[in-house]
């Protein structure tokens, strides 16, 4: 089964993708949902995560067939 | 209210979730507004117009050219006065009938906990990460309502923070772990129509806090992507290990 990728806004630009897609048959963490989505082999402390619309720490562990969408923080006004 | 009042207002009375009674409630209230720049120029003006009896503006600066391309509650012959004076002008002659309270400092801790304990909503339109943590520990120990939403570039997020109201998040739950962040708009960018958007949801939210009608966006978060022209929501649980709201005290049966 395949993790669905999504980057929003600005990260869409930096990484040049609105999505991908990650295939797994196990449990993986969200560190490689995004080394293996193109996002780079660090994930940076300044990215945020949602999984299946819910927000999630990057310790989460991400199932086969979940969604996971990428965004980046905004603190302007 | 007065025949006048009651035909100024008539649009939003019309309402059935607003009505007299909560026209009443509008104009009986008083709201927190932290930062007078981009999201708060929509944000005070649509609370004004709209009868909030009591607006406190709270803002150290002053109003620069630079500023002008957004930040639409402060016009070019305000070029150099103090945003707050700027702001208050322009709200009481949109609406006379309030009143504008002008805080031209930055509040400390002790004095941010004073203003809050005075308002019914706190509407956070500030410009960067320590700003918003510190808003959000106050608000947080004041248990008053907090409208935060944020914009750079072509994106931004809205929430509404109301932690002790079940099982509720706190702004720290969503921020207090992201790193290095220092964004400004003057090495990002951000595009004028932007701050309305956001900062006209700021005001919606407040009224519907206000006038107690309505989902209002706690417990989630809206993220808004103006070159796909999209948005996306998701649930914001709580941190039960958050430094700030991890041990309040809860309401088991919200209403809201």
């Amino acid at each position: 089964m395949a993790v669905n990728v999504l980057f929003f806004a600005s990260l869409r630009e930096r990484l040049g993708k609105q999505q991908a897609s990650v295939d797994s048959d196990v449990p993986i963490s969200i560190m490689e949902v995004w080394e293996r989505s193109g996002g780079g082999l660090i994930l940076p402390d300044n990215v945020l995560v949602s999984i299946n619309h819910v927000y999630a720490t990057t310790d989460t562990l991400v199932q086969p067939g979940d969604e996971v969408a990428f965004f980046p923080p905004v603190t302007g006004g | 209210m007065q025949d006048e009042q009651l035909l100024r207002y008539s649009r939003q009375i019309l309402l059935p979730q607003i009505d007299v009674d909560g026209q009443i409630k509008l104009n009986g209230a008083s709201v927190l507004i932290l930062g007078v720049g981009g999201l708060g120029s929509p944000v005070s003006m649509y609370l004004a117009s709209s009868g909030i009896g009591k607006l406190v503006l709270s803002d150290p600066d002053m109003v620069d050219l630079t500023n002008l391309q957004r930040q639409i509650v402060h016009d070019t012959p305000k070029v150099g006065m103090p945003k707050v004076e700027s702001a208050g002008e322009t709200l009481l002659r949109l609406n006379p009938e309030i009143t504008v309270t002008m805080i031209p400092t930055k509040l400390d801790e002790a004095t941010l906990l004073e203003q809050m304990q005075q308002v019914n909503v706190v509407v956070d339109c500030t410009d960067n990460l320590d700003s918003r943590l510190l808003i959000n520990r106050v608000a947080v120990a004041a248990r008053k309502p907090l409208v935060s939403a944020a914009a750079i570039r072509w994106e931004g997020q809205i929430s509404v923070f109301q932690p002790w109201l079940g099982e509720n998040p706190c702004y720290h739950c969503f921020y207090g772990k992201a790193g290095g962040i220092a964004q400004t708009c003057s090495e990002n960018g951000v595009v004028a129509p932007l701050l309305g958007i956001l900062g006209s949801m700021q005001a919606l939210e407040t009224i519907k806090l206000i006038v107690g009608s309505g989902e209002t966006l706690t417990g989630r978060v809206m993220l808004f992507d103006g070159q796909a022209m999209e948005w996306m929501g998701f649930k914001l649980p709580r941190d039960p290990a958050c430094p700030v709201c991890g041990g309040i005290v809860r309401e088991r049966n919200p209403s809201a």
